[in-house]
């Protein structure tokens, strides 16, 4: 057995990992895990920007921020956390640029500002300048930097190292993870005296997404099958603009800049649904204003999609400030955006819900804020929560360097005072039981054809719309998924760089992230942000502004409500 | 309509030297090379291996050498091709499993360059300032995605382990042309030697290979003028 000790372990490389792994690099000793190699990480799709009030263009205050923050997730945002995001986020993208980010500059050198959905001058008077951008590659340029410090002050890094498990001690603490290195096959046992899951979403648990083949959800699952909760689970966005069929995304900063949605008919039709806002409005809402198109007939040709229209853009704005996204219209479209408008469908984007944390990125037990010693979530792997039902665009990023940035100096703090706990009895049993059972399986169904089942119905069932019909339906597709997932075989029994077998490892993470949030979304009897159903159209206040929390038990899933915190802004009725 | 994909496969585990194995597979024109492999590894032959994960040009995991010339598999379309496209993994680096090469060279040339920004105490509470035109300068080296594709089209890294190679160069420059780094120097003094610049042959492979359109070969000329005229 390969054993490894550290002060702190992060699972995960991308921005959050990495901004954690920055704090206690040179001060502890410290690895970070990545399935992937860690520019790889999806952070580097990242596209439009990243939110601060810096006032550098126009004025602009934290406050503003934080109400549209808590407006944007639909009142379900915890306010305490939307403030230090807000406040903090000023602090962290100066950082950001200290450590070298070539963020785009106005002519006297600032840093440039731009408009993005939600983002609103006053309390939500109209749209203000508040998205700091490096072209329209701004999570590659953060992934890029942060990489670059993880060199400069020698973190360690455990390139293509899949993870199995999560290790907790006798009395509760977490004390590492066991993990697959995919170049030998050989498994480690990593035993640290505090543990961070900073390891992303699971978008690829439906079919059109815009996350990496890599988003499968392992972080979710993994801490779950460990007691851990998970939190609003059943909140999901889709992004408004996917590129059709692909679920590439095409950035929001499109818009930002002026891009324009237009039915088949060719109508600008976000404006009847929010005047003041029009197709800046937030991404829940313009993505069900396109179903709303497409189920009233007025997709292009009569079809599942509608456009985005660039084209009354200057060249020039499209050429320094969208260059990457009107590349990929370009090559996978075959489309010149500057002359045509490029056909789009919301594609599934980002997990609102994820593991509990407080405000320093300690994982919490239960709905009273208990915390679990040495365990740490941070990115769209955590639930802070500050994206409550809907995330504004621009504030995952801001919530990978705020809260990834807490949860690394409260590491540090934490290691510097505790003993490495004692491992459990035979720590590496979960783990290689769950891999030489999938190596030793017989040919049975494919996970290919599992994955691709589960993609099609989590994207008919439990998507932009749903009903208590629809996931009663996606509930009972899951169980049959996850039966035979039991008795599917691999082609790969070998050791060497096994990705067949890592790719039956990952559908088993993404059974378990379908089905909580399936679970979540059955038990929300309301609409609310991402969350819409047909059967309950209204917000309910009375019985659901409450978090949901949801936890493995022996006897099934247990699922709880817990507060939200509430400090400045009394819930409103949603308009823009 | 069917292509046919030639694939060079090599298992250690099994195999005593690599060799082709052919597998026809139905796709649309505008599907990616990418899709094909899906489609074998999930439907015909799960032992087939290589690196993918965003699926749209900005990770870098899946750069390989597709009828002889290096591409990223999701950002190259079958219509780009013929009926028939022969897939081998990148040259120049010890192959791991079939399509997965070793990357830790590549990674170490990288590193060697000091590929982060050196500069004294910024101010407080505010950005360092730089005009566009100062951004201007370096952002094009800003683009790279380390997929190795550059350096791996390169005739001289094929045969010289020492030098640093296109890669490597390029990000070196994006932080010796930064108004903000005051390590130029450090720089390049580390590329003033026969295992930096001056081993580029100004053979143009990386420029044509770059998935990001960078300009590779202009960026290493660029350094080279400097070193000669002694001035960023």
């Amino acid at each position: 057995m390969a054993y490894h000790h550290y002060d702190a372990v992060i699972v995960g490389a991308g921005g959050a990992g990495l901004m954690a792994a920055i704090q206690m690099a040179g001060k502890a000793n410290i690895a970070v895990i990545s399935k992937l190699y860690p520019t790889r990480s999806h952070t580097g799709a990242a596209q439009g920007g990243i939110s601060a009030a810096l006032g550098n263009v126009e004025e602009d205050h934290w406050q503003w921020h934080m109400f549209d923050t808590v407006k944007g997730g639909d009142y379900l945002v915890d306010q305490d956390a939307a403030e230090v995001l807000a406040r903090e986020a000023i602090d962290a993208v100066l950082e950001l640029e200290h450590m070298g980010l070539p963020f785009n500059r106005t002519p006297d050198g600032r840093m440039d500002q731009r408009r993005f959905g939600g983002h609103t001058r006053n309390f939500g008077e109209g749209p203000v300048k508040r998205a700091c951008y490096a072209a329209d590659r701004t999570g590659h340029m953060i992934l890029q930097t942060l990489y670059q410090q993880g060199i400069k002050h020698q973190v360690n890094f455990l390139d293509e190292f899949h993870v199995l498990d999560l290790l907790v001690s006798d009395d509760g603490r977490a004390c590492g993870v066991v993990a697959l290195e995919l170049r030998t096959g050989e498994i480690h046992t990593v035993h640290a005296k505090s543990v961070l899951w900073a390891s992303g979403g699971f978008g690829r648990i439906f079919s059109v997404t815009s996350n990496a083949m890599a988003g499968t959800g392992d972080g979710f699952a993994i801490p779950f099958r460990r007691g851990v909760p998970l939190m609003d689970m059943e909140f999901y966005q889709f992004h408004p603009t996917g590129i059709y069929k692909f679920g590439i995304l095409l950035s929001e900063a499109a818009r930002g800049e002026g891009g324009i949605l237009r039915n088949g008919l060719g109508e600008a039709f976000a404006e009847r649904y929010a005047p003041t806002l029009k197709d800046l409005a937030p991404r829940d809402m313009v993505s069900r204003f396109i179903y709303q198109e497409i189920k009233e007939g007025r997709g292009v040709d009569g079809k599942d999609y509608v456009y985005l229209d660039l084209s009354h853009l200057p060249e020039d704005v499209i050429d320094k400030k969208l260059p990457d996204i009107t590349d990929f219209a370009r090559t996978y479209l075959g489309i010149e955006p500057k002359r045509d408008p490029m056909p789009i469908q919301p594609t599934a984007h980002y997990a609102m819900g994820g593991i509990p944390t407080d405000l320093d990125g300690r994982v919490l037990a239960d709905a009273d804020g208990d915390t679990i010693t040495g365990l740490y979530s941070a990115g769209e792997n955590a639930c802070v929560s500050v994206h409550g039902a809907n995330r504004l665009g621009t504030n995952s990023l801001v919530d990978l360097v705020v809260f990834g940035r807490r949860a690394g100096r409260h590491m540090l703090e934490f290691g510097q005072k505790s003993d490495l706990p004692p491992l459990p009895v035979d720590p590496e049993f979960v783990a290689r039981a769950q891999v030489s059972d999938l190596l030793s399986r017989p040919k049975g169904e494919r996970i290919a054809d599992l994955r691709h089942d589960l993609q099609s119905l989590m994207m008919d069932q439990a998507s932009v719309v749903r009903s208590a019909e629809s996931l009663t339906t996606a509930k009972q597709g899951i169980t049959r998924i996850r039966s035979s997932y039991a008795y599917a075989g691999i082609d790969d029994h070998g050791s060497t760089f096994n990705t067949d077998l890592t790719e039956g490892l990952e559908l088993g993470a993404m059974i378990d992230c379908a089905e909580a949030v399936v679970e979540g979304a059955l038990a929300r009897e309301e609409s609310r942000g991402a969350h819409y159903r047909t059967d309950f159209p209204d917000r309910d206040d009375v019985n659901w502004l409450k978090h949901t929390m949801l936890r493995k038990t022996s006897g099934g899933l247990e699922l709880t409500k817990k507060t939200v915190s509430i400090t400045e802004f009394q819930p409103k009725e949603r308009k823009y | 309509m069917q292509y046919t994909f030639r694939i060079k496969r090599y298992d250690p585990d099994i195999d005593v030297k690599p060799h082709f194995e052919e597998y026809a597979v139905d796709l649309e024109p505008s599907d990616r090379v990418l899709d094909g492999l899906n489609e074998i590894k999930w439907q015909q032959d799960g032992t087939l291996t290589y690196r993918r994960s965003c699926a749209h040009g900005v990770c870098g995991s899946d750069a390989m050498r597709i009828n002889g010339r290096n591409f990223l598999a999701c950002k190259t379309l079958m219509k780009e091709f013929g009926k028939k496209i022969t897939v081998e993994p990148l040259i120049g680096f010890t192959v791991i499993k079939d399509l997965v090469v070793d990357m830790d060279q590549f990674f170490a040339s990288y590193k060697a360059v000091k590929p982060y920004l050196i500069a004294g105490d910024a101010p407080a509470s505010e950005e360092r300032r730089q005009t566009p035109e100062q951004l201007d300068r370096y952002e094009e080296a800003t683009k790279c995605i380390l997929c190795a594709s550059c350096t791996t089209s390169c005739p001289i890294t094929w045969t010289n382990e020492s030098f640093v190679g296109p890669a490597a160069i390029v990000n070196a420059a994006r932080f010796i042309y930064d108004s903000r780094d005051e390590g130029a120097a450090e720089r390049l003094r580390i590329l003033n030697t026969q295992s930096g610049v001056w081993r580029c042959r100004t053979v143009f492979n990386c420029t044509e290979a770059c998935p990001r359109d960078i300009k590779v070969t202009n960026i290493i000329e660029d350094v080279k003028r400097t070193l000669l005229l002694e001035q960023v």
